[in-house]
């Protein structure tokens, strides 16, 4: 079995394309040179740090535990991500770590319950954290979608609100829009699978050497995995960020725009 | 009194008083137009009628009922409200109406639009398909299948050419003719000369006149003068 040995030599030659990045970023202006090179030293500490966290963590000699708090870390940063991302939303920690945690809490369950892969450190771990990921992203989408949709449709909400609808009949058809909007990407990747790209677990797997057709069954799983949660996490996200914009005496709160960012 | 206001404090984003109401008493009838330079607090006093906004202070009645009393989807929908830009939802005139109650029949909803001058025909139009003028007719119609008590219009006319203005204004007045109470937020004198039964007039956040449209135009308060010199004669 050929494996994909990065050496250390082989990890300062892909550095040469960072190279190239800086160079065109000096030659065309961007100024983006000490972003790039601040960018690239940074996800090289971070990984060796993860890295060196991660195999003591995954260790099979170490109890389970262990990585169970690892995951607990992980939905409770990515909470804190979604929070700082949507400012504008009241209480939107405690709803970003319920939607978050509920879907890796159910995928995991179904992942492992199901025998779908084996419950070790080592594939708890990288499975909760695709998933994790995931959601994040989508909640922050979902999050972000549902304020701009109430902003730019106030008129709107406002109106049906004076005609005597409950706030969350103002809001239906604005949620199922936002709702939609945040699920699009994950069903277009999902579609475009295998023909523009190859996902992340599979890449890996074969560089790793494994068979391609045991990497596209371990891909298709954890696409199918992350699928559901992220639908899961932005359906949530949707209603509960809906919720949260208005008060309980159906009035749509203030959504000032966010200062101007040079 | 149709709507009463006691003490009533409305305080902006940054903690100023957008708006401070001693003790207001509007007429049960007839057209009382609110008028007042923009920002004098005009529409902020429109939406506490129907709760779209609350007071930091004070007290709102409605037929001598504390708002706060009352609930609030049934407030709306005893307080019809109609904006300043026409608001179009999707699809016909009649998916429009039903909006504001899903079993109304085809037979209300005509009766409905004939009450604001439209021709029955318009219930199988386009909402998108209107001019400004027939959408803030149908917006009325609206308003008006809940059945209302009281209606609320907040500058409705702004948006729309004179000839339209005008068809509002009368569709408006003969709805107070038949018992309508109407609260008419404007800033724009003329139209309250030719409407209004009674007036109140905002300044800074604080009722600077209250009376007959004739009083408001023969006073020399130095507030209200500088308001009445800026309006087009």
């Amino acid at each position: 079995m050929t494996t994909a040995d990065v050496t250390t030599v082989g990890l300062i030659a892909s550095l040469l394309l960072v190279a190239v990045a800086i160079t065109l970023s000096a030659s065309q202006r961007l100024g983006l040179e000490r972003d790039i090179i601040w960018a690239t030293v940074r996800s090289l500490v971070q990984l060796l740090f993860v890295g060196a966290i991660l195999a003591f963590v995954i260790d099979p000699e170490q109890p389970l535990i262990l990585s169970w708090g690892w995951v607990i870390a992980m939905v409770a940063f990515a909470g804190v991500v979604v929070r700082r991302r949507t400012p504008e939303i009241p209480a939107l920690l405690p709803l970003g770590l319920l939607a978050i945690g509920a879907a890796a809490g159910v995928t995991l369950v179904v992942v492992f319950g199901l025998g779908v892969f084996p419950l070790e450190g080592r594939t708890l771990v990288p499975l909760a954290g695709m998933m994790i990921g995931n959601s994040m992203n989508a909640t922050v989408l979902a999050a972000r979608r549902v304020v701009d949709e109430f902003r730019e449709h106030r008129a709107e909400v406002e109106a049906r609100l004076a005609l005597g609808q409950s706030s969350s009949q103002a809001s239906r058809r604005h949620l199922r829009s936002a709702l939609r909007t945040a699920l699009t990407p994950q069903i277009e990747t999902t579609k475009a699978v295998g023909l523009v790209f190859l996902p992340g677990a599979m890449t890996g797997l074969i560089l790793a050497g494994v068979d391609p057709i045991e990497a596209v069954r371990v891909q298709a799983a954890i696409m199918y995995l992350i699928l559901g949660s992220v639908a899961t996490t932005a359906t949530v996200m949707t209603l509960g960020v809906g919720k949260r914009l208005f008060t309980t005496d159906h009035r749509l709160i203030d959504l000032p725009r966010p200062a101007e960012r040079s | 009194m149709v709507f009463e206001f006691d003490n009533v404090v409305m305080s902006g984003a940054n903690g100023t008083k957008r708006l401070s109401v001693a003790n207001l008493r509007l007429p049960a009838g007839g057209m009382t137009v609110i008028v007042g330079p923009s920002g004098a607090g005009k529409s902020t006093l429109l939406r506490l009628c129907n709760r779209l906004e609350v007071p930091v202070e004070g007290i709102v009645r409605f037929h001598g009922r504390s708002l706060t009393d009352i609930g609030v989807l049934q407030l709306r929908r005893a307080v019809g409200m109609v904006f300043q830009e026409p608001v179009r939802f999707a699809g016909t005139v009649f998916d429009n109406l039903r909006e504001a109650d899903p079993d109304l029949d085809v037979a209300a909803a005509a009766i409905l639009l004939q009450r604001v001058g439209l021709d029955p025909s318009f219930v199988d139009r386009t909402a998108d398909e209107l001019s400004g003028g027939e959408a803030q007719r149908m917006c009325i119609a609206r308003a008006l299948v809940t059945d209302p008590e009281a209606l609320l219009m907040d500058e409705p006319t702004s948006s729309l050419d004179p000839s339209a203005t005008r068809t509002i204004e009368n569709q408006a007045l003969a709805l107070t003719a038949a018992g309508m109470p109407i609260l008419w937020v404007t800033h724009d004198t003329a139209q309250m000369n030719r409407i209004a039964s009674h007036v109140v007039c905002l300044i800074n956040g604080r009722v600077a006149y209250e009376g007959t449209a004739a009083g408001l135009m023969a006073s020399d308060e130095p507030g209200i003068a500088a308001y009445l010199a800026e309006q087009p004669s």
